[in-house]
């Protein structure tokens, strides 16, 4: 399957939508074809006031409601929606890697009040004719808010399923117009040891910046978002706020937090884990049971939350089920090299 | 130094009750579900690094008796050792458990190819041979040898803090407390050091043990 990042109209729903990516419950039209299609179609124009209830009020930027109101809901769900029901949002913002802030799972939600992320910017740069320094609500503006509903797979074998308000990657992209040089795309996170402790860490393995990049044609992929929000409100700050970059069918490491910098570059970038163990992390880090990570199994991941006498493992999925919608762009790669 | 037999005995029960106060906490932890939502592998970090704790403190043993004559701490090692034992073994059903979720065909394979796993296998594998040999009758059956069997527990030392390096992903800081505290006591075991540390006594002494 093809996927052109197309003009408007040009995308059918036979393209992109992928059987295991229903458009919306009421099954209109639209759902990844939002892509491309500007605004056509959306999934639900209404968040359920019921699906968030329990969620705490954050404290957005001004410009983040309006962009709130008009976000186009449940633009992207799981098939099956009891087996990846949504982890609460206590859970996903509790148990994160998040090293800036410390190395234990829960050292991000504790520390990461100090991040400070209104004003925001961004530096657009690289291989673009139309880089520079941009207000991150300036990136956000011509862009609409979308609901996507995504498994989260960490490399450590435990997964979750996180409903993400995020804007199309290869929007943005597209903006800076990349040249003819432009071959992959790098991120990097912010650097700022007096907000992150754990930058200051004299023992710290990743030399800062943390550093991702994705190749051109996998960034322009529909399925690839910037983040901006989650469970109907903005980032909480361990979530990577205010920006984070989101690939579903990558290893969670691959989807970079706290965005400052985004650089269209000509050669593949090194990505920050893949220097520190070149042997256990690649570049592309694609979910894959196949391969397994030198110290423990890809072949399960264990969904939480889970309890003591039922770790709910299931079994992890080729591209984390999104195998339909994102093989194609690995087709003749020995994905075993190119891990 | 002089002591009643009873406080002795009460310190033994201290030491063990001090020794179950972290499990106790843990478990209470995930007991008000406040473990996060993986409380499988909070058990499983924490216990594993409980494991390290009760291997150093058994270690410090030897030394602290040369500074203080104290013969508490000799009485305790014994205890102290199967501790770390008892804490190798939940960890390991932790993992066989709560992670593996029982599955023992994984178990096995997870054991003989994975490295840092095979290291803690080691590991705990010495901690048992020492553990089964920890009574009167092996100490009499094998004499001299029973010493030399016990100097395994520098190599469980070496092999636990390799097994925990494997493990860390970004930040080596945790590690490094541990390695320095391992490191310590064993140059404490050096005999030229070892001999010098009766002579800190004096420096500090204190009322009671002036008279022991
Ligand atoms: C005496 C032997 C052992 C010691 C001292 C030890 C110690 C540790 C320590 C300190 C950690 C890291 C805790 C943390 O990151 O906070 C750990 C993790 C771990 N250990 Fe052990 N361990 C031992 C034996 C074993 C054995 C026998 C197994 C399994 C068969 C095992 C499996 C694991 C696993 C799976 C992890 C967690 C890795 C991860 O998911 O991050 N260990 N151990």
């Amino acid at each position: 399957m093809l996927i052109k990042i197309a003009k408007p109209g040009d995308l059918r729903e036979s393209d992109v939508t992928p059987e295991s990516v229903y458009l919306s419950r009421r099954r209109f039209m639209g759902g990844l074809a939002g892509v491309g299609a500007g605004l056509a179609l959306a999934g639900r124009a209404q968040a359920a006031a019921s699906d968030y209830q329990d969620v705490p009020a954050g404290n957005p930027p001004g410009w983040f409601k309006p962009k709130l109101e008009n976000a186009e809901w449940d633009s992207v769900v799981p098939a099956d929606r009891e087996l990846d029901k949504l982890t609460p949002f206590e859970d996903a913002t509790h148990y994160n890697n998040f090293y800036e802030f410390g190395t234990g799972k829960s050292d991000p939600a504790r520390n990461a009040d100090s991040l400070e992320t209104q004003p925001w910017s961004v530096v657009i740069d690289g291989e673009v004719a139309n880089g520079g320094r941009f207000d991150l609500e300036d990136i956000a503006k011509p862009s609409r808010l979308q609901e996507r509903i995504y498994r989260l797979r960490c490399v450590e074998a435990w997964s979750m399923v996180i409903p993400w308000l995020g804007i199309p990657l290869g929007d943005v992209i597209k903006r800076a117009e990349p040249t003819s040089k432009a071959k992959y795309v790098k991120f990097e996170t912010l650097v700022a040891p007096d907000q992150m402790p754990g930058q200051d860490s004299s023992f710290a393995l990743i030399d800062w910046p943390y550093t991702e990049g994705l190749r051109m044609d996998e960034a322009m992929h529909p399925l690839a978002i910037l983040g901006l929000g989650m469970y109907g409100r903005e980032l909480p700050n361990q979530n990577g706020a205010p920006f984070r970059l989101i690939v579903p069918w990558k290893y969670g490491f691959k989807s970079i937090k706290s965005i400052v910098r985004i650089s269209l570059v000509e050669e593949q970038p090194v990505n920050s884990w893949q220097a520190i163990a070149p042997d256990e992390y690649g570049f592309y880090a694609n979910v894959n049971p196949k391969v397994d990570h030198p110290r423990w199994s890809q072949a399960t991941e264990r969904r939480l939350p889970n309890s003591l006498f039922n770790p709910n493992i299931i079994d992890t999925r080729m591209f984390n089920g999104y195998a339909d919608e994102v093989a194609s762009l690995y087709q003749g790669m020995d994905l075993r090299k190119s891990f | 130094m002089s002591m009643p037999r009873y406080t002795l005995t009460l310190w033994r029960i201290a030491v063990f009750i001090a020794a179950l106060v972290p499990l106790a906490y843990w478990s209470s932890q995930v007991a008000i579900n406040a473990a996060g939502p993986e409380p499988g592998r909070y058990l499983l970090l924490n216990i594993g690094q409980g494991i390290l704790w009760m291997l150093l403190l058994t270690l410090s043993l030897t030394p602290l008796t040369k500074l203080t004559r104290w013969k508490g701490f000799t009485l305790i090692r014994r205890q102290l050792g199967l501790w770390t034992l008892t804490y190798a073994l939940l960890h390991l059903f932790c993992y066989a458990v709560f992670i593996l979720g029982l599955d023992l065909s994984r178990l096995g394979s997870e054991i003989v190819r994975r490295p840092y796993i095979i290291v803690g296998m080691l590991a705990l594998t010495g901690l048992i041979v020492m553990g089964v040999t920890s009574n009167k009758w092996s100490m009499r059956k094998l004499g001299k040898r029973w010493k030399t069997l016990h100097k395994i527990v520098y190599l469980v030392l070496g092999l636990g803090l390799l097994h925990f390096l494997w493990v860390v992903r970004a930040d080596l800081e945790q590690w490094s407390l541990y390695a320095a505290v391992g490191a310590l006591l064993m140059i404490l075991r050096l005999p030229p050091i070892a001999r010098q540390l009766p002579k800190f006594r004096q420096l500090i002494k204190r009322p009671g043990q002036a008279r022991a």
